[in-house]
C-alpha cells in the first residue's frame, strides 16, 4: 500500500505517493530528481548520502522516505544561491577538498551542521565533526584545510582558533 | 511491507497489540541497516518518530525518565551531568548522523551484545519501562537483556523509556574498536562509582551472549577502596579488579576480536577505569 508524503526540500515543496520501502535516498534522486545525494554503502557506513532533516545531518539511506513526511530537507542542491557557490562549496573548489568527488556532497552537508554547530572549529574538532564520512580517495587533509576556510568565510574573518593541518589523527 | 505510524502513544500501543508482529523503529539506524542488508524483511513496521511523548524527559521521584526516543545527540546535550556514562557511550555511537536519529530506547530494543548504551545503563543499575495496551512494567536492566538480541519485551509491549538515578559519584566509558566512528564495538567496559552507598558498578559490552555486569569485581573492589581518605586503591588491587572484571565476560572468537583479546582488553579498560574514576573521585567528589 502507498503513503503519502509531503516534504520541503530546498524549499520546494513536494508531495507524492510512495511505497513505505522506499528509502530517503531513493526517493530524492529518484522521485524527486536530485542526483546530487549520492549512495555510497547503503549501509550507513560512508555518509555520501547526508541530507539535512529539520537542520540536522542524517544519512538518508538509513530513513524511510514516509519517515519524512511533514519535514523540511536540505540537500546539496539546496546550498548555492544561484550561479554563486555556498561558501563551504568554494572552499571545497579552492582547497582541492576533492578528488574523485563522489563523497563530496556528503561531506559539506556534514560540514555545513558541523559549521552551524560550531562556527570556529579546531582542527580536531573537524575531524570528529566529519567521523561518519568516508573519502576513499584518502583527501581528508584537504577536506579539512576547506572547512577551516570555509568557517573563516562564513564568519568574516581570517583570525581563529583552527590551525593548518598537519596530517592525519 | 506494511508500514504504521501512530501519531500518540495511546495509538501505538493499541496497534502493536493488534500487530505484535510489527517491528517498532525510532531513528532506525539498526533496521535500516539490516533491512538494506537484506538480513531482516520485516512484513510491518511501527514508525514511533511522531509519537511526542516517547521524545520527551523529565525527574521523576529523584530518577531521571528518558523517553526511549530521546537521541543520543540529546543525551549529551541535555543529560550529559545527571548520567555521564552515558552521555560518554553515546560520543562514540556512529556518527553525528547516527547520533542524530539513533536513539537509547532502539538501542535497547535491538539488543544487541555491542550495542554501546548498555554497558553504562548496567553501571546505572537503570530500569527499563515496557508498555502494552494492558499495563506498564518496570525491568531492572540486568534481568533486561535475555539473550543475543533478545530482549525481556514481549511481544504487545514496547519500550516507553529508561529511567536512571542521576550520577552520584563518577562514571566511565571506554571502548575498544578498529576506529573512533562507526564501528561495532570489539569489546568495552562502563564503570560508576556511587560514592553515597559506597557502591561500584560495571556493565561488559560485546563479550558475551549479552551485556552483563561483573558483580564479583564490583563487591571484591568496594572492599578495598578507601571511601574516607581516598587514597588510591593497591596495586594488587587495582590488577585483580581487572582480573575479575574479565572473568565475568563470556567472549567468542568472532569476525571483530578473539575470546581471548576481548578478555585481556576488558581487564586493561577496566584497570584503566578504576584508575580514572578514583582520580575524579579524589578531586571532585563530595
Amino acid at each position: 500500500m502507498k503513503h503519502k508524503v509531503a516534504v520541503t526540500v530546498n524549499g520546494h515543496k513536494h508531495e507524492h505517493e510512495v511505497e513505505p520501502r522506499l528509502l530517503l535516498v531513493h526517493y530524492l534522486r529518484d522521485v524527486v530528481g536530485l542526483t546530487g545525494t549520492h549512495i555510497g554503502c547503503d549501509t550507513s557506513q560512508c555518509g555520501a548520502c547526508t541530507i539535512h532533516v529539520d537542520g540536522k545531518a542524517v544519512k538518508s539511506c538509513t530513513m524511510f522516505a514516509v519517515q519524512a513526511d511533514g519535514r523540511s530537507l536540505t540537500t546539496i542542491e539546496g546550498m548555492a544561491k544561484g550561479d554563486e557557490l555556498h561558501p563551504i562549496q568554494q572552499a571545497f573548489w579552492d582547497e582541492h577538498g576533492l578528488q574523485c568527488g563522489y563523497c563530496t556532497p556528503g561531506f559539506i552537508m556534514a560540514a555545513a551542521y558541523l559549521l552551524e554547530q560550531n562556527p570556529n572549529p579546531t582542527e580536531d574538532e573537524i575531524r570528529k565533526g566529519l567521523e561518519g564520512n568516508l573519502c576513499r580517495c584518502t583527501g581528508y587533509v584537504n577536506i579539512v584545510k576547506a572547512v577551516q576556510t570555509a568557517a573563516k568565510t562564513m564568519s568574516g574573518t581570517t583570525a581563529g582558533k583552527t590551525q593548518v593541518a598537519a596530517g592525519g589523527n | 511491507m506494511n508500514f504504521l505510524q501512530p501519531s500518540t502513544w495511546a495509538e501505538a500501543l493499541a496497534m502493536k497489540a493488534a500487530h505484535p508482529e510489527a517491528l517498532p523503529i525510532a531513528g532506525g539506524t539498526d533496521v535500516l541497516v539490516e533491512i538494506n542488508l537484506d538480513h531482516n524483511r520485516p512484513d510491518t513496521v511501527m514508525d514511533l518518530t511522531r509519537v511526542a511523548d516517547l521524545a520527551e524527559w523529565a525527574t521523576e521521584d529523584g530518577l531521571v525518565r528518558v523517553g526511549a526516543g530521546v537521541t543520543y545527540t540529546r543525551i549529551i546535550d541535555e543529560l550529559g551531568d545527571r548520567m555521564p556514562g552515558l552521555a560518554m557511550a553515546s560520543r562514540t555511537v556512529g556518527s553525528p548522523q547516527i547520533r542524530n536519529r539513533g536513539t537509547v530506547g532502539g538501542n535497547l530494543g535491538t539488543a544487541s551484545p555491542a550495542g554501546d548504551a548498555h554497558p553504562p545503563l548496567l553501571a546505572s543499575d537503570a530500569l527499563v519501562e515496557l508498555a502494552s495496551a494492558s499495563g506498564t512494567r518496570r525491568v531492572p536492566v540486568r534481568d533486561f537483556f535475555t539473550g543475543p538480541k533478545r530482549n525481556a519485551a514481549r511481544k504487545d509491549e514496547l519500550i516507553a523509556a529508561f529511567l536512571i538515578e542521576p550520577a552520584t559519584g563518577p562514571q566511565t566509558f571506554s571502548k575498544v574498536g578498529t576506529r573512533n566512528a562507526m564501528v561495532i564495538a570489539v569489546c568495552s567496559f562502563a564503570l560508576a562509582l556511587d560514592a553515597g552507598r559506597r557502591r561500584v558498578r560495571t556493565g561488559i559490552g560485546s563479550a558475551g551472549p549479552t551485556p552483563l555486569p561483573a558483580p564479583e569485581a564490583e563487591q571484591f573492589i568496594e572492599g578495598e577502596l578507601d571511601w574516607d581518605g581516598r587514597q588510591p586503591p593497591s596495586d594488587a588491587a587495582v590488577a585483580r579488579f581487572g582480573e575479575l572484571a574479565a572473568a565475568a565476560a563470556k567472549p567468542i572468537d568472532d569476525v571483530r576480536g578473539t575470546a581471548a583479546y576481548r578478555r585481556h582488553a576488558l581487564s586493561v579498560m577496566a584497570r584503566r577505569s578504576l584508575g580514572w574514576a578514583w582520580q575524579d573521585y579524589r578531586v571532585g567528589w563530595a
